[in-house]
């Protein structure tokens, strides 16, 4: 039986848990978040993803009630937040910096939240072990924060964010203190809770692998803005903007200007060459400036000129080894430099492209992304 | 930089000396048993026995000992408010003036407060005596107070307040349930330092007295006035003997603390891999 | 708002225990000598309004700083103030430099008790440490028998009572002023920098003075101002080791006050030796600062 697919963005007859409706931000003479609207709905993984200083974290802490809207409206499950003060939301926080407090226990941290409800001592307890057995944790309900690793410290600031079953769990870089490795770990640990819980998670991070990893769908910000609102997967294949497609995983932009028009785009992009093909629903006229975005791992290179549309001639100038795949930095004809990814699914010791080496490369019509200036 | 050579070493020792001999010799002639403070005439406790013996010096010891507990505790609460409203409330009307009252105190002559205050005192008709040294010294150790406290508070990460906050407390039980236990030991190294300024104090005191009260500094003053006596080196050894055991135990206690979390830290280290 | 109560309390404490005060000593300066209690006039009567106001300003004259003016006391007490406290500020700095240089040389484990060996003192009580001072410095005291059973001087030498002691006093008591910023700036020196100096060809004296010295100027700065701005007013250590040819303003003000019980006279040398004060005060906050921004 298949899983019906977790889409409630598109289902109009569901109410979102949390709506911006024209908020703007400013502090003093600085917008922060400037006049934007955005629909969170329940159950999901939320990522607001952008360069620092993009005002993620404003819309964050606006959630959390720390900040308030200079205009606009937040709402959660429909009610107004506005003078709402952070103790009184159906929201919860897991800081950056963990903000566990270092002078209670594990289990005093978790139980915090809880004592602050009134509720009888057998229920506390019985809900921060719940707790403490979900993030693995019971082992260590006695000791105090400096007496743990970073990533127990990470799973107790979770926990404690956790205990009071909020409605909203916000998580602001949550994985951003710990190394590689424990991060990786950490992302499905995340993802396994969320769903447990069933909790909403809106997720504050610069790293886009980290969004693209965990969640439903992801705002990409820049500026105040939100530039595009998608799921992982329309995100990195169907970026709406340069600034997304160019934030968001490896990339090579291509400045043109349309020939011709159609389903697919004939694009004019250096003198003397060949116009590089790309299939787009986007209207554009012709002699309109166009961007043509494309991913490494979308380029193939070959030893002689293939049969494909976007056939370009080059020749190798970088090669960077990664292990899994190759990565070739190729000069074009016209000076532009174009990035080519090659996985190495076979045990070879020997590349078969090698710096110096000239060499065809192409993509189909339908890698290639159309975006407009 | 790390290299100690003949020069350090003659300069950390002559240095030293020169800080701890006198009070040294002070201390030991405390145990002479001539009247001369400088000829040694054999060991004896008998300065002791006479100091707790004269009256004069047990009463201003009490009054000071009062005094220092009252002016102390005061100052630690107003300081305490001070630094919190000097790093944590933003601007208001009449901050420059706020702020240049915390520190001015710090670097006025004792002669100039203990004028004004008394000037103050005697316009408003005050009777002077205990309550008047308790409200000068409270103003100006709750300077020095105010300034321990907001150098710990500078250093204070916010997030946990926002975590209280967001966890249920109401910003009053913010504080008192996570803020005030993480400053306390700065708190109490303000209070600490607020109660010997008070003990120590004579020029202040002075000035805002009035006849019914008599601290210890002021007692040791006008009988130092009249020359050397070893029974002010008894007194005196007593009180750096308390003082200095004071201190070096709570700087014992905190490097021990520090030792066993750095030693915990470790061992979590180790036990995660 | 929650705010104000917590600013209110501090603040009216401060206005009314330190600034009113303050204001007062301006006032009474202003004012005439009388013999009655409270002695001074005038009186600000508020019930009498605007004119009762221009009645008060009518009467405040600057007669008593033209009388300190006058008396070349006040000049010579404010004079040797100030060149007491400069001598002593240079002292303290040659002997609080080189403990300082020794302490951030010194192995790392040992700093915190050394640290602490400097702090110490500042804990016991000022009465106590000048006192320790008189039973050593007078003729028949320590130094002077220590001397003597020497050989070094025949008859006791008097030290005691001179403005020797006094500079022997303020040394003593503000030398941990000094040494603690002068260390922590040296501590916080990288010493690759010296290593660096004697590779390009330094000496360890030459990078001693090319290198060391004026990356502690800060520190060096501070710890002067420290030790400068409560020397020039001081009370205790003059009116205890000084002699009676030891002028300082600040036992000129006790004096005046107390023997004199000439008010204004206190209050208008208060006010002037304030605005002595105000120089270094300003000088040394804007060294506080530019350290404060270099440290950002």
């Amino acid at each position: 039986m298949a899983v019906p697919l977790f889409a409630p963005w598109n289902d109009p007859a569901q109410k979102p848990l949390i709506q911006f409706k024209n908020v703007t931000k400013r502090f003093g003479d600085f917008v922060a978040i400037d006049n934007q609207s955005l629909d969170i709905y329940t159950r999901e993984f939320f990522a607001l993803l952008g360069p620092s200083g993009c005002g993620k974290t404003t819309m964050m802490r606006m959630l959390a009630g720390f900040e308030q809207p200079s205009e606009g409206q937040i709402l959660i499950g429909g009610q107004d937040m506005k003078g709402v003060p952070p103790n009184e939301r159906p929201v919860n926080m897991m800081f950056q910096s963990y903000a566990l407090f270092p002078h209670l226990s594990v289990y005093e941290n978790i139980a915090f939240g809880l004592r602050r409800m009134g509720q009888p001592k057998d229920q506390i307890d019985a809900r921060v072990e719940e707790m403490l057995r979900l993030t693995r944790l019971s082992k260590f309900a006695r000791r105090k924060p400096h007496q743990i690793s970073g990533g127990q410290r990470q799973r107790v600031a979770l926990a404690r964010s956790l205990a009071r079953a909020p409605k909203l769990l916000l998580l602001d870089e949550p994985l951003g203190a710990l190394d590689k490795k424990l991060r990786e770990e950490t992302q499905f640990e995340l993802m396994d809770i969320q769903e447990k819980t069933g909790t909403t998670f809106v997720i504050v991070t610069h790293d886009q692998e980290e969004a693209m990893t965990v969640s439903s769908r992801i705002a990409v910000m820049d500026e105040g803005r939100i530039i595009q609102v998608a799921t992982p997967s329309v995100i990195y294949e169907a970026p709406n903007s340069v600034y997304v497609a160019d934030f968001i995983g490896d990339v090579t932009i291509i400045e043109g200007s349309v020939r011709s028009v159609g389903p697919v785009y004939d694009i004019d992009w250096a003198e003397g060459q060949p116009p590089l093909r790309a299939a787009s629903p986007l209207a554009l006229s012709v002699g309109q400036k166009c961007h043509i975005a494309i991913r490494p791992e979308k380029v193939e290179v070959h030893h002689s000129r293939p049969e494909d549309d976007n056939a370009l001639q080059g020749r190798i100038i970088d090669v960077g080894y990664g292990g899994n795949l190759s990565t070739f930095n190729i000069r074009l004809a016209n000076g532009k430099f174009l990035r080519a990814q090659s996985f190495n699914t076979e045990r070879k010791t020997k590349q078969e492209f090698t710096w110096e080496d000239d060499v065809w490369v192409s993509w189909t019509d339908h890698c290639a992304v159309l975006l407009a200036e | 930089m790390k290299r100690l050579s003949w020069f350090n070493i003659t300069a950390l020792t002559v240095g030293f000396a020169f800080l701890y001999l006198p009070i040294l010799i002070l201390m030991i002639y405390s145990f002479n048993g001539g009247r001369n403070v400088a000829i040694w005439a054999g060991f004896s406790t008998k300065w002791y026995g006479e100091l707790f013996r004269d009256q004069a010096f047990l009463d201003a010891a009490w009054v000071t000992v009062k005094v220092a507990l009252a002016a102390s505790t005061f100052a630690t609460v107003l300081g305490t408010m001070a630094a919190l409203v000097l790093v944590r409330v933003g601007r208001f009307p009449g901050r420059t003036l706020f702020s240049g009252m915390i520190y001015a105190p710090l670097v006025m002559p004792e002669v100039i407060t203990g004028l004004s205050l008394l000037l103050l005192f005697i316009s408003l008709g005050v009777d002077r005596g205990v309550f008047t040294i308790i409200l000068a010294h409270t103003t100006f150790a709750m300077c020095y107070v105010s300034v321990v406290v907001s150098s710990r508070l500078v250093t204070f990460d916010q997030s946990l307040e926002e975590a209280a906050r967001d966890l249920g407390c109401s910003p009053v039980s913010a504080f008192r349930l996570v803020t005030l236990p993480i400053i306390a030991p700065a708190v109490i190294s303000g209070w600490l330092l607020a109660f010997t300024l008070s003990l120590d104090d004579l020029v202040i005191s002075s000035f805002t007295t009035g006849p019914s009260a008599t601290t210890l500094p002021m007692e040791i003053y006008s009988s130092v006035r009249r020359g050397v006596s070893p029974k002010i080196n008894a007194l005196s050894t007593i009180m750096i003997s308390i003082v200095a055991l004071a201190v070096i135990g709570t700087s014992i206690a905190a490097k021990r603390a520090a030792v066993r979390a750095q030693r915990d830290e470790q061992a979590a280290a180790r036990a995660t891999g | 708002m929650r705010k104000w109560p917590l600013i209110a309390v501090p603040y009216l404490w401060l206005l009314l225990l330190f600034l009113v005060p303050f204001l007062i000593v301006i006032k009474i300066s202003l004012s005439d000598a009388a013999l009655s209690i409270p002695p001074y006039t005038p009186t600000l009567d508020l019930a009498a309004g605007w004119a009762g106001l221009r009645q008060f300003l009518s009467e405040l004259d600057f007669e008593n700083y033209a009388f300190l003016a006058s008396d070349d006391l006040y000049w010579r007490a404010y004079l040797s103030s100030l060149q007491i406290a400069t001598v002593s500020t240079v002292l303290t700095l040659m002997l609080g430099f080189p403990i300082a240089y020794g302490m951030a040389c010194a192995p790392e484990e040992w700093r915190p008790t050394l640290m602490m060996l400097v702090i110490l003192p500042f804990w016991t009580s000022l009465l106590i440490r000048v006192y320790a001072w008189m039973g050593i410095l007078s003729t028949e005291g320590f130094l002077n028998n220590f001397l003597q059973w020497l050989g070094v001087i025949d008859a006791p030498l008097m030290i005691l009572n001179t403005q020797n002691a006094v500079y022997i006093g303020i040394v003593y008591t503000y030398l941990p002023f000094m040494i603690l910023p002068i260390y922590s700036a040296l501590e916080k020196l990288d010493g690759s920098l010296i290593e660096a100096a004697e590779d390009l060809g330094c000496t360890r004296t030459k990078a001693f003075w090319l290198i060391t010295v004026p990356l502690s100027r800060p520190g060096i700065i501070a710890g002067c101002f420290l030790v400068f701005i409560p020397a020039l007013g001081e009370f205790v250590i003059p009116s205890l080791l000084g002699g009676s040819e030891t002028l300082m303003i600040g036992k000129v003000l006790w004096e005046e006050f107390f023997n004199n019980r000439d008010w204004p006279v206190a209050s208008a040398v208060a006010v002037v030796l304030l605005l002595i004060l105000i120089i270094p005060i300003v000088l040394f906050q804007r060294n506080e600062q530019k350290q404060r921004e270099a440290g950002k």
